[in-house]
């Protein structure tokens, strides 16, 4: 989206010339789309479970037109609840109540811009980082420790405990570069490992006295010094805080890294296509290391939102499942900075706006993961259709295997590249 | 089994790998399909097999016309292929190997007890010594290969097509093999074999039929010399003229000594091999697919782990990293440029600069200079006449012969002492090669000492002032471009330089020679 060239590794080229039209139809278009149908047929779902459709429904033959009313007032009311938790609150008496579901939208949808932006940029290392769970916890547990621990002035206080953070989840990225590295152990394996043991050592840290709060039987920590917390950006009422321009810095930051910095471009290189960016100088296990220890940086950065913004201190639950939800951001973002910080905001618009949803009419908040989900399944089917397209167009050979007469050493080739 | 082709085309798209393809194998022969890699050998047999349908022409099995959609059509009629690549699952057995896909059951259960049998019987026929329980990752390739050929025969294959059998296999394992090819044919086993091997071809063939560019040169007897087929094998065609001086011969910069690259199988690939190359003059090596050249390059690239010394104008090479070796001057045109020298999801610009990004031209401290990867962007497509849409377009768009160009272009960006290409011109159109070969010949004039790796003979006489020959890992030797094509192409299949001008002088009597023998 930003330039002609943020490809998703996991898109290959072969199928960008493929589709036809400019190039952001493929990248952007595509993602509004996956939305929209999630969202149409959430609503049908939400439909579905109404109690007045389920009634209109027992005679809908004398009166269809009944239960299409009735479908249409469900789904509508459900998401117009949704937007007024999530947007805009029209009905509030004073603007700042008016206003307040849309910082709330910013506030949740701060830990899920930074940990999404450190899958997107493992993505575009070619690397599946289903760890950014663990690196939060770490991050916050290490950011929690700095918060409650030291005492110092506030910049300097909260600057440490950002580093920390960042530190924490840094090195739980890290070990996950540094293993691949070495060993040529698989990504996803060891990001799903080190997530267990992330969540089990953080309940193990609450149990211990450095850790655990005075006086408190539930794993807690103590709160974090006034002088480690974001303050607040808009003032009370509004949660909203400084992590939230944390973010949009981080989004900043990663735009310039990967389209205008050297080390953005061996990361794309090495991500598009390793065993060229290897023949070209660029040492790829390294650019392995690097990307894991970015990528965690910015995981721990959404631990650091959470303990110096919205928790203020460390429990067992602190990292939500903001660490997998970061997954579906950076996919639907196309795994691009801007891409994964609107994506970001849109699944921090559904979290925030699915408790007034439930409170004003009744809808199940389960629905909103339905369509969280909708969205990252529709994503992921139209490489399903190209291929079934291109299985039923019969199995013409690829082009490239015609003029070598061992079409099977080109596919090890492949195999090797990808490993 | 008789088996006939009759004008068998095979087109993709508007390439012929096959053209007007005709031959008979007749019961109990063997018929050898002789050619260059690329030839065609393995698409016409795979036609067969029923991989790929025809464009046109039929296939005849016992006089009737058959059409195979599949493989199992083609193993219905009797028709087995032991592939070049094995077709095995490493960590089964070699009886659940040879029963998988017919598998006979017992209920619902695997009744392996009917193949095992079976795999003993057609083992002990043939002294193929294979025990079917052994675990297929834990036999040497040979006997990997012997459990493909017990595959086809437990199928009641009559005709066998063995697609460069001995390609993997040690010079034993190949005599066993031809051993076994003789006593299957006295059972009257049809075999089509193909190798571009002269001397195992004369050894076992009844007919061999020359292929070259996807046509048939013709059929020789197994009598015909070595030198007779090696010319037909590589063709005579007048060879694209380059332009140029005689070398400008300055000092030998580049000295590799004693490279010796060990695969992680622990073969060897690359030999002790020593040669060195000068300033201002073009080696070229020559050598089929396969034999070590993608190693040598590898290793002197960085790419890959070797022994001995390699040293540019006195610095060693072995044991840096390839930015070390980029760095110290080297430029290098890798042999496939879509997996090794390009990125294709990256713009056509930023293709220009994927290896000089870090260098002050293009960056400044950790940032990219986008004007000034633009500006070269602009000046290159320019200089090289590289036929793009924008400097932005992704460079998968491009023809080959473009990426080619972008490769090059890329390589000769920045003052060489060293200039390295594989395969410079492989897929790329007429008027781009004479571009490509231009250039290569420019940068020799400008004292830089150029190796370049070329399956293709044309392009070796075009380019060369040496030829280096490599088989099998090991140099066969160094020499002159006015080296006759049949000692050169007998020292591709194994001979020895004086070997080849030894078998050469029997065969003078063969009259399509047209360079003038050495003394």
């Amino acid at each position: 989206m930003t330039t002609p060239t943020t490809n998703t590794p996991t898109v290959n080229a072969a199928e960008d010339l493929e589709t036809s039209g400019p190039k952001w139809i493929g990248s952007a278009l595509q993602p509004v789309l996956a939305i929209i149908a999630a969202l149409f047929l959430g609503g049908v779902l939400i439909a579905a479970t109404d109690d007045r459709v389920i009634r209109s429904a027992s005679y809908f033959f004398s009166r269809p037109t009944d239960l299409l009313s009735a479908a249409w007032n469900a789904a509508s009311s459900a998401y117009q609840a949704m937007f007024y938790g999530a947007v805009f609150n029209p009905n509030a008496d004073t603007f700042t109540r008016q206003i307040y579901p849309l910082t709330e939208t910013l506030t949740v949808a701060t830990p899920l811009i930074l940990a999404g932006l450190g899958v997107a940029i493992a993505f575009r290392a070619g690397l599946f980082n289903i760890g950014a769970q663990g690196q939060i916890l770490i991050g916050a547990a290490m950011a929690a420790y700095v918060g409650f621990t030291w005492s110092l002035p506030l910049p300097i206080h909260l600057l440490l405990v950002i580093l920390a953070g960042a530190i924490g989840g840094g090195i739980w990225g890290g070990i996950v570069g540094l293993l691949k590295a070495r060993t040529g152990a698989h990504e996803v394996i060891l990001t799903i490992m080190l997530n267990y043991i992330a969540a089990n050592l953080v309940a193990y840290l609450l149990t211990r006295p450095a850790f655990l709060r005075e006086g408190s039987t539930n794993p807690v920590s103590p709160p974090v010094a006034e002088s480690a917390q974001f303050p607040l950006l808009l003032g009370a009422p509004f949660r909203l805080h400084w992590g939230f321009v944390l973010a949009v810095a981080a989004t900043v930051f990663m735009w310039w890294m990967l389209n205008r910095s050297t080390i953005g471009f061996e990361i794309r290189a090495v991500g598009s296509n390793p065993r060229a960016a290897k023949t070209a100088g660029i040492n790829v296990t390294k650019g392995f290391v690097v990307v894991m220890v970015m990528a965690g940086a910015l995981a721990g950065l959404a631990g650091v939102a959470q303990i110096s913004g919205t928790e203020g201190s460390l429990s067992a639950g602190v990292a939500a499942s903001f660490g997998f939800d970061a997954i579906t951001v950076a996919l639907l973002g196309r795994s691009t900075p801007l891409g994964t910080f609107l994506a970001g905001l849109l699944y921090g618009g559904f979290r925030a706006g699915a408790v007034t949803m439930q409170t004003m009419t009744g809808t199940n908040v389960d629905i909103v993961l339905v369509v969280q989900s909708l969205i990252v399944l529709f994503i992921a089917l139209p490489p399903l259709f190209s291929a079934a397209r291109r299985k039923k167009s019969g199995s013409k050979p690829a082009k490239k295997n015609i003029s070598t007469e061992k079409p099977a050493q080109k596919a090890t080739a492949v195999k090797e590249a990808q490993a | 089994m008789k088996l006939e082709l009759r004008g068998i085309t095979k087109k993709f798209e508007s390439f012929a790998a096959n053209r007007d393809v005709s031959l008979t194998v007749e019961p109990g022969q063997i018929h050898c399909l002789l050619g260059e890699n690329g030839a065609g050998k393995s698409t016409l047999m795979n036609v067969l097999y029923g991989l790929y349908r025809p464009t046109s022409g039929e296939i005849l099995v016992n006089g009737q016309p058959v059409e195979f959609t599949g493989p199992s059509d083609a193993l219905d009629q009797g028709i087995g292929m032991v592939h070049q690549h094995f077709m095995l699952v490493p960590v089964f057995t070699v009886a659940e190997n040879v029963a998988l896909g017919s598998e006979s059951r017992k209920g619902a259960s695997l009744d392996l007890e009917t193949t095992r049998r079976k795999i003993r019987e057609i083992s002990d026929q043939y002294g193929f010594a294979v025990d079917p329980d052994a675990v297929v990752e834990d036999l040497p390739v040979g006997v990997q290969q012997r459990v493909e050929i017990i595959k086809a025969l437990v199928r009641d294959a009559e005709l066998l097509i063995l697609d460069e059998p001995t390609a993997v296999l040690t010079p034993k394992e190949t005599d066993e093999l031809l051993a076994i090819m003789r006593q299957l044919k006295a059972d009257g086993t049809s075999i089509v074999f193909i190798s571009h091997k002269l001397r195992e071809v004369r050894e076992v063939s009844d007919v061999i039929t020359v292929i070259r560019r996807g046509e048939v040169v013709g059929s020789v007897s197994p009598e015909a010399s070595t030198s007779e087929l090696a010319a037909m094998m590589v063709g005579r065609e007048v060879s694209l003229s380059v332009d140029k001086e005689p070398a400008h011969v300055v000092q030998e910069t580049l000295v590799v000594r004693d490279l010796t690259v060990v695969g992680d199988n622990g073969v060897t690939l690359l030999d002790d091999l020593s040669l060195s190359v000068a300033q201002g003059e073009i080696l070229a090596i020559a050598g089929v697919q396969g034999n070590g050249q993608v190693e040598f390059v590898e290793a002197l690239l960085g790419l890959r782990k070797s022994s001995g010394s390699i040293q540019l104008e006195g610095r060693e090479l072995v044991g840096r990293s390839v930015r070390q070796v980029l760095d110290a001057g080297v430029g290098f045109v890798p042999e496939d440029r879509s997996h090794d020298g390009l990125v294709g999801a990256f713009s056509v610009a930023e293709n220009l600069v994927l290896d000089l990004y870090k260098d002050s031209r293009f960056r400044s401290g950790p940032s990219l200079k986008r004007r000034a990867i633009a500006s070269n962007a602009d000046h290159r497509i320019q200089e090289f006449d590289i036929r793009t849409g924008s400097p932005q377009s992704a460079a998968s768009t491009l023809s080959g012969g473009n990426q080619q160009k972008i490769v090059i272009a890329r390589e000769l960006s920045r003052p060489l002492k060293l200039f390295v290409a594989s395969q410079p011109t492989r897929g790329v159109d007429v008027g781009s090669i004479e571009f490509i070969h231009q250039r290569i010949v420019a940068e020799r004039d400008n004292g830089v000492p150029v190796i370049i790796v070329s399956t293709e003979l044309d392009e070796v006489y075009a380019l060369a002032d040496r030829i280096a020959v490599f088989f099998h890992g090991r140099l066969m030797g160094i020499v002159g471009p006015d080296t006759p094509r049949e000692v050169l192409g007998q020292m591709m299949a194994g001979a020895t330089e004086a070997e080849a001008h030894g078998t050469d002088t029997d065969a003078t009597s063969v009259p399509s020679t047209p360079w003038e023998e050495q003394a």
